[in-house]
C-alpha cells in the first residue's frame, strides 16, 4: 500500500524521540546529580539515545592520545636541581619533520665560548600553519615536543597570538604527566627513569641510579618537592638513601603508595570509572 | 525629535520609585539589545573544506548549537549574521566569499575556523590558497586548530557572543553598523595573472613599472629588516611597503641578511644561566659533602 | 620476443608482459620498454598513441583507464611525459604507458574517444602541467581559472611563498627566525604577477569564459515544442557555495524549460596545491597531507599512500613488510571509515532529497561514536595521520580513556576491545538496518531516485567510474578484489554490486557494502585478539627521513568513495634531499565527476542534486 514505507520510516522517527526519553528516565537520579556518572553511559557506545554534551558547562574528555597545538616540556618549576630548565635540546628534528614546516628554533649558544648548546635559544611554532600532526612529539627523540588538548585557543586577534613563543609553548614535565599519564609512563621507561634522557646518561656515568618507572611520577615530584624545600638536592638523597635502604623506609614507601591508591580509587568511584 | 542621542539610552541608573521596585526591570538598552542579538545568530550555510565537516557535526546532535540560538543556517547571505569561513580559502574561491559577505546585512560577524581561514594553514605555501581570509574580510574570531573539534568551534562561538555583550550602541566608532548610513562594500578581488586585490593596485602598478626597469626581478624584493628574531611584528600594509617600495626605487633587490644573534644579553637568559650555575654549585656542595 | 603467435581470443586475458610484447610487436620502433631503474611497462610514440590505446583497450581488454597524469623531467632528459595506468575490469594488474613530448610545446594526442574518462583528468595535466591534448573537445583550464600566469607543477614554475625546492627548509633550524610568509611578499600576500603586467588591460575573463558556449546572451534560441509551447534555454549557475554540492563544487547548467541539456562541472574552488606543496614535501610528510584529501576517510587515504611509498621501498634492501598486526589494524580502521563514509554519504544524500537533516543527524550520530574510536588511538577525529611505512603509528590503546583537564571536563573510560566489540557486533549492524528500515522502503525516495540519473554499464566503465559509481551500474570490480592488498585475501566478503545504474541503487550499494564491511570487521576483532601485543611496526620507526630507492610506484586502494591512487615517483640524488619527484593523486571523486554530465542529461534541475549526491564527492579530493 503506498504509504506504508513511509509510516514505516516515521516509526523509526519515533523509536528515536522515545529511546532518548526511556534512557533518561534510567539515567533519572544520577543525571540530576550532574555528575559524570550518567556521561560514560549516556556518551558510551550502548546508548541507544541521542544526548547532547552540554558544553561549556560539561565538556567531552579529551582522550590521551589527543591531538592539538604542540608544546614544550620543561622541567618542574619546583624542581630542585634543574627547576624550569628546557628539555629540548635544539636538535632540530621536530622542525625538520614538521610537514608544514610551522617550527622554528634558533639554538644555543655558550654565550663565552660561542659554542652550541642543547638548548633552545628562542622556539617558535606559528599555530596558523601547524596542522596537529604529532610528528613532531612522535619523532622528539627527547621527549620534549608533546601535543597539547587545550583546544580552547580562540582568540580575537591572530597577528600577535598565533605565533608561539618559548614562554607560551613551555610547560612543566607534571602538566604533561597530567593530561597523558599512561603515555608518559610508557615514554619515561623507554628512557629507563623519569628524569630526561641526557640527565639520565649524566647520572649514569657518575653512577647515580635513575629515578625508576615503578613510583608513580606524583610521588616521585612530592619528594622532589619536599627535597627542594628542605634544600637538599633530592637525587643525592636518593643515592643516599638507596644503598641504604632499609626495612623501614620501604615500608613507609609502600604505605605511601597504597595511601596514593586508594586516593586513586575513591576520585575514580566517585567519577564512575571502574 | 532630529537627533536621538543614543548615548541617553544607555543609562541604568535611572531612580525607580519605591512602589514599582520589584515591579520593573531597568537594563540598558545596548545590553537587551546585544542579548537578543547574540542569542539568535544564524549563521551562513556555507563550508569550504575539512572545517566544514566539523562545522556541520558541531550543529548535529552531540554538540548542538541550537542551545545558541545558531542552529538556523540559512543558505543565503541576505539572512546571515554570521560567516563561519570553515576551511581553506583559495584564490578561486576568495571571490565568492568576499561577494556573500557583501551581501550580508549588517550587523555581520565573520569566524575564520581552523589554521587555513585563519592564516593559510598547512596549505599556506600553495600557489593557489589565500595565507588568511582576513587579507580580504575583517575577521572578529579565530579558532585555532586543524581542524577544530566541535568543543573548540563552541568555544569560539561563546568567544563571539562575549563580543557582541561587549559592543556598545553608545559608541559608533566601536562598531561601523550604530553609525548612520550603510558602510563601504569590501572591493571584490580580480583574477587576473594572479589574484589582484583592488585596494593594492596602485602597489601592484608600482611594482610592474619597476619590474619592467629592473631585469624583471622587482617583484620578489623583500622590505629590509624582516629577519631579527623575537621582536613583535606585523604583517606591512599597504602604505608602509609603498613607502619602502618608494625609498628604495631602483635600488637592486638585496639579501635580507641572516639573523644575528643578540650581542646583548637578554635578562631571560641570564637568569637562566645564574640559576644554572646555582644549582651546579649545589650540586657541587653536595657532592662534596658526600665525599668527606 | 614472442615467437609463437597469439590468438586474438586470448589477448584480453594472460599477463601484462605478453600484452606488452603483444603490442611491441603490432607497432614495431614505436613501442618501447621502459628501462629506467624502477619503472615499467612501454613508451609509445606519440605519433601512434591513439591508435595504441584502441587497441589496448579493444584487442588486449585494457578496457579501464584508471589514472592518467604528467610528468616533468626537467634535468632528467628534459621532457615532458603523459602516463597512463590501463587496467582490465575482470581485474589484474595495469599496463603502464606513456607518451613523450618536448617541454617547448608540449603536445599529446587526447584520448578522450578512445577513453572518455580521460576527460577531466587531460584538463588537469593541461592545467598544471601545460600539456595540450590534441583533439580534446573543451581543453580550458579546470582546477585554476583561465588566465592564471603558468603551469605551477611543471618544474621551474616557483610560487610566491618559495623558500627553498625541498623541505625541510634551511631557515627553520639552527637559525631560525619567526617571520610569516606575508613578511617576505612586498604585496603581504600570496600573489605574484609577470614583469609585464599590464593594468590597464586586465580584465577578468573567467566568467564570461566559463559560460561562452553555453546558449547565453544572442545565441539564446527560442524553441518551439510540438505543442506549440515556447520555452526558452536557459543557463542556471549552482555552487560555489550552494549547499548541496557538497562544498565548492559548481555546476553550470543548460536548460531547456525545467529540463537538463547541458551541465558543465566548474572546479579549483578548493585547489590547494596538494600535488605542488607533496613534490616540496619529504617522503613522510606527505603522509598527514593525504588525511585532508577526502577528509571524511582520512584513514584509507593515509592506507593508499603507505602502500604506493612501500611498494617503492620494496625496491631497497632494507624494507620489511608491516607487520600482520598492523596488517590487521589497518583493516580495521579502513573498514571502519568505509562506514563512517557511507553514513555520512546516505545522510547528505537524504539532504539533497529534501529530507533535511534528520537522516543526517542519525548518520552523524554513528559517525561520532567510531570517531570516539578513531581520537583514542590515532589522536584526532578526521585527521588520523595514523599509517607509516611499514605499519600503523601506534598501537591501538588498551582503554579509550579520557583524562580531565580542562574545567567542567567529564571523563570516559571504556575498555578498547570491548567496545570495538560492541560497536562491530551490535551498534553499527542495528544503525544500518535501522537506516535500511527508516529509508529504503519510502515511497518518496523511491519517485525520486528510481530510475533517476542512470549510467549503464559500458558507460560506467568508459568513464572511468569508480567504487559505487561503478558497482551500482552491474560491474563487480573492486579494488580489495582485483588486485588484492593488506590481509584482504584471507579476509570473506563479497563485492557488492547492484545493477541499475540508478541513483536508488547507489544508495543501496552503500548499505551493502556497509554490511560487508561488518562482516569484515568481524573476522577481524579475533585476529586482533590473536595478535595483541604484537608489534605494529616493522623496521626502525626512529626514521624520519626515510630514504626511498629510485623508480615508481601506483599504489591503490579502494576507498569508500572508489579507487583512491597514488603515483609516486622517486628520482634524484639518492644522498641528497628526499622528496617525490612526483606526486600524484588519483581522486576518485573528481574522476567520478566525470559522468556527471551524461547522468544529468533529461533530468530535471532539481534531479542534478541528488545525482551529485548519490556520486558523493567531496571536495578536498576533487579539486586537491
Amino acid at each position: 500500500m503506498y504509504g506504508t514505507g513511509i509510516l514505516k520510516g516515521l516509526s523509526v522517527t519515533i523509536k528515536h524521540f522515545i529511546d532518548t526519553y526511556v534512557e533518561d528516565i534510567k539515567y533519572l537520579g544520577r543525571r540530576v546529580l550532574k555528575t559524570g556518572e550518567s556521561f560514560q553511559e549516556r556518551q558510551g557506545v550502548a546508548s541507544r539515545g541521542l544526548y547532547t554534551v552540554q558544553y561549556p558547562e560539561e565538556k567531552i574528555a579529551v582522550p590521551e592520545r589527543f591531538r592539538f597545538v604542540p608544546f614544550l616540556v620543561v622541567e618542574d618549576p619546583d624542581h630542585p636541581e634543574r627547576p624550569g630548565d628546557d628539555w629540548c635540546t635544539s636538535c632540530g628534528i621536530c622542525s625538520k619533520v614538521c610537514p608544514p614546516q610551522c617550527i622554528w628554533i634558533v639554538r644555543g649558544e655558550d654565550p663565552v665560548t660561542k659554542r652550541p648548546i642543547p638548548q633552545p635559544e628562542a622556539f617558535f611554532i606559528d599555530i596558523d600553519i601547524c596542522m596537529n600532526c604529532g610528528f613532531c612529539a612522535e619523532f622528539c627523540p627527547f621527549d620534549a615536543i608533546k601535543m597539547d588538548h587545550d583546544y580552547e585557543l580562540a582568540s580575537y586577534d591572530r597577528t600577535g597570538n598565533h605565533i608561539y613563543d618559548k614562554a607560551k609553548l613551555s610547560k612543566p614535565f607534571s602538566y604533561w604527566y597530567g593530561i597523558a599519564p599512561t603515555t608518559a609512563t610508557e615514554e619515561a621507561a623507554d628512557r629507563g627513569g623519569w628524569e630526561h634522557s641526557d640527565v639520565i646518561k649524566d647520572m649514569k656515568k657518575k653512577g647515580q641510579p635513575a629515578t625508576p618507572v615503578s613510583i608513580p611520577y606524583p610521588e616521585v615530584r612530592a619528594e622532589w618537592a619536599t627535597a627542594a624545600a628542605s634544600g637538599a638536592p633530592a637525587a643525592a638523597a636518593v643515592v643516599e638513601a638507596a644503598p641504604a635502604e632499609d626495612e623501614s623506609e620501604k615500608a613507609a614507601r609502600l604505605e605511601r603508595r597504597l595511601e596514593a591508591l586508594a586516593r586513586k580509587r575513591a576520585r575514580d568511584a566517585r567519577l564512575g570509572i571502574q | 525629535m532630529s537627533e536621538l542621542d543614543l548615548r541617553e539610552l544607555h543609562n541604568t541608573e535611572f531612580p525607580v520609585p519605591a512602589d514599582m521596585q520589584n515591579n520593573v526591570a531597568i537594563t540598558s538598552l545596548s545590553r537587551i539589545y546585544n542579548w537578543s542579538r547574540r542569542s539568535s545568530i544564524w549563521p551562513m550555510l556555507f563550508g569550504l573544506a575539512c572545517c566544514a565537516i566539523e562545522m556541520i557535526a558541531t550543529a548535529a546532535s552531540r554538540y548542538d548549537t541550537a542551545r545558541f540560538g545558531m542552529e538556523v543556517m540559512r543558505a543565503s547571505p541576505r539572512q546571515s549574521d554570521l560567516m563561519i569561513v570553515s576551511g581553506t580559502v583559495t584564490k578561486k574561491m576568495v571571490v565568492p566569499i568576499v561577494r556573500l559577505y557583501n551581501q550580508m546585512p549588517e550587523p555581520k560577524y565573520v569566524l575564520a575556523m581552523g589554521a587555513c581561514a585563519s592564516g593559510g594553514g598547512p596549505f599556506k605555501e600553495g600557489y593557489n590558497v589565500v595565507s588568511g581570509i582576513d587579507q580580504y574580510v575583517p575577521v572578529d574570531v579565530y579558532v585555532p586548530g586543524c581542524p577544530p573539534t566541535p568543543q573548540a568551534l563552541i568555544y569560539g562561538l561563546i568567544a563571539l557572543q562575549r563580543k557582541i555583550d561587549g559592543q556598545s550602541l553608545a559608541n559608533m566608532d566601536d562598531v561601523p553598523w550604530y553609525g548612520v548610513g550603510p558602510s563601504d562594500p569590501v572591493p571584490i578581488p580580480i583574477l587576473g595573472p594572479d589574484i589582484i586585490d583592488p585596494r593594492q593596485m596602485e602597489l601592484i602598478r608600482q611594482q610592474a613599472e619597476r619590474a619592467a626597469g629592473a631585469a624583471g626581478k622587482g617583484t620578489r624584493d623583500l622590505p629590509a629588516a624582516v629577519m631579527d628574531i623575537g621582536k613583535p611584528r606585523t604583517v606591512p600594509t599597504v602604505e608602509s611597503v609603498t613607502a619602502e617600495v618608494k625609498q628604495e626605487a631602483g635600488v637592486p633587490a638585496v639579501e635580507a641578511p641572516k639573523a644575528e644573534p643578540a650581542a646583548e644579553v637578554d635578562p631571560e637568559k641570564a637568569a637562566r644561566i645564574a640559576k644554572r650555575e646555582a644549582a651546579l654549585a649545589r650540586k657541587r656542595a653536595a657532592q662534596e659533602k658526600g665525599e668527606n | 620476443m614472442v615467437d609463437q603467435a597469439i590468438l586474438p581470443a586470448a589477448l584480453d586475458s594472460g599477463d601484462v608482459q605478453t600484452a606488452i610484447n603483444h603490442l611491441k610487436e603490432m607497432y614495431p620502433g614505436k613501442v618501447q620498454d621502459d628501462t629506467r631503474q624502477g619503472y615499467s611497462g612501454v613508451i609509445i610514440d606519440r605519433s601512434v598513441l591513439v591508435e595504441a590505446a584502441t587497441a589496448i583497450r579493444d584487442k588486449l581488454g585494457f578496457n579501464y583507464l584508471s589514472s592518467v597524469t604528467g610528468v616533468d623531467y626537467l634535468g632528467f632528459g628534459d621532457h615532458l611525459e603523459v602516463v597512463y595506468h590501463a587496467y582490465r575490469i575482470t581485474g589484474g594488474p595495469a599496463l603502464v604507458f606513456k607518451a613523450q613530448t618536448p617541454r617547448d610545446n608540449a603536445e599529446v594526442p587526447s584520448l578522450i574517444e578512445v577513453y572518455p574518462g580521460a576527460d577531466l583528468q587531460e584538463r588537469e595535466a593541461y592545467d598544471l602541467m601545460g600539456i595540450r591534448f590534441h583533439g580534446h573537445p573543451n581543453l580550458k583550464r579546470i582546477l585554476l581559472w583561465e588566465g592564471f600566469n603558468g603551469h605551477p607543477l611543471r618544474k621551474d614554475w616557483k610560487e610566491a611563498y618559495y623558500e627553498q625546492e625541498h623541505k625541510p627548509f634551511d631557515s627553520r633550524w639552527p637559525a631560525g627566525y619567526a617571520r610569516r610568509a606575508e613578511e617576505l611578499t612586498v604585496f603581504g600576500k600570496n600573489v605574484q604577477y609577470p614583469a609585464d603586467l599590464d593594468l590597464s588591460r586586465l580584465s577578468d575573463t573567467t566568467e564570461s569564459q566559463l559560460y561562452s558556449g553555453m546558449g547565453l546572451g544572442v545565441d539564446v534560441q527560442d524553441e518551439v515544442t510540438s505543442e506549440g509551447i515556447k520555452t526558452d534555454r536557459l543557463v542556471v549557475n549552482l555552487g560555489p557555495h550552494h549547499p548541496s554540492t557538497h562544498g565548492v563544487f559548481r555546476m553550470v547548467v543548460e536548460l531547456n524549460g525545467e529540463t537538463v541539456e547541458n551541465l558543465e562541472p566548474v572546479m579549483g574552488y578548493l585547489h590547494r596545491n596538494h600535488e605542488q606543496i607533496g613534490e616540496r614535501n619529504a617522503w613522510n610528510h606527505n603522509m598527514p597531507f593525504t588525511d585532508r584529501l577526502d577528509y571524511i576517510s582520512g584513514m584509507s587515504n593515509n592506507l593508499g599512500y603507505a602502500l604506493a611509498v612501500e611498494q617503492l621501498l620494496a625496491h631497497g634492501a632494507r624494507y620489511t613488510p608491516p607487520t600482520y598486526r598492523a596488517e590487521v589494524i589497518r583493516v580495521l580502521m579502513v573498514e571502519l571509515t568505509r562506514i563512517v563514509n557511507h553514513m555520512w554519504a546516505i545522510g547528505f544524500l537524504l539532504n539533497d532529497l529534501g529530507a533535511f537533516f534528520t537522516p543526517a543527524l542519525y548518520a552523524i550520530s554513528e559517525r561520532e561514536r567510531i570517531l570516539d574510536f578513531f581520537e583514542a588511538t590515532a589522536g584526532s577525529r578526521m585527521m588520523p595521520n595514523y599509517m607509516r611505512f611499514q605499519g600503523v603509528a601506534r598501537d591501538i590503546p588498551e582503554r579509550i580513556r579520557s583524562t580531565a583537564n580542562q574545567l567542567n571536563d567529564r571523563v570516559r573510560d571504556f575498555n578498547t576491545m570491548d567496545y570495538l566489540t560492541e560497536l562491530i557486533n551490535e551498534r553499527i549492524p542495528g544503525a544500518i538496518d535501522e537506516l535500511d528500515r527508516y529509508l529504503s522502503d519510502n515511497e518518496i525516495i523511491k519517485a525520486r531516485t528510481i530510475g533517476v540519473g542512470y549510467l549503464p554499464k559500458d558507460m560506467a566503465i568508459a568513464y572511468s567510474a569508480a567504487g559505487p559509481v561503478l558497482r551500482a551500474s552491474g560491474v563487480p570490480y573492486d579494488v580489495r578484489r582485483a588486485e588484492p592488498y593488506s590481509i584482504y585475501p584471507e579476509l570473506d566478503f563479497d563485492v557488492a554490486v547492484r545493477y541499475n545504474g540508478d541513483i536508488y541503487d547507489r544508495y543501496l550499494i552503500r548499505l551493502d557494502e556497509m554490511r560487508e564491511s561488518v562482516r569484515i570487521l568481524k573476522q577481524v576483532l579475533p585476529r586482533l585478539e590473536a595478535t595483541k601485543g604484537e608489534s605494529v611496526f616493522a623496521g626502525n620507526k626512529a626514521i624520519y627521513m626515510p630514504r626511498v630507492p629510485l623508480g615508481e610506484a601506483y599504489g591503490r586502494v579502494e576507498n569508500p568513495k572508489g579507487e583512491l591512487g597514488f603515483y609516486v615517483i622517486s628520482q634524484g640524488d639518492p644522498k641528497g634531499p628526499q622528496n617525490p619527484w612526483r606526486y600524484h593523486v588519483r581522486a576518485p571523486s573528481f574522476i567520478n565527476l566525470t559522468a556527471l554530465g551524461q547522468m544529468s542529461k533529461g533530468h530535471k534541475v532539481a534531479d542534478i542534486v541528488a545525482i551529485l549526491g548519490s556520486i558523493d564527492i567531496v571536495l578536498g579530493e576533487t579539486d586537491r
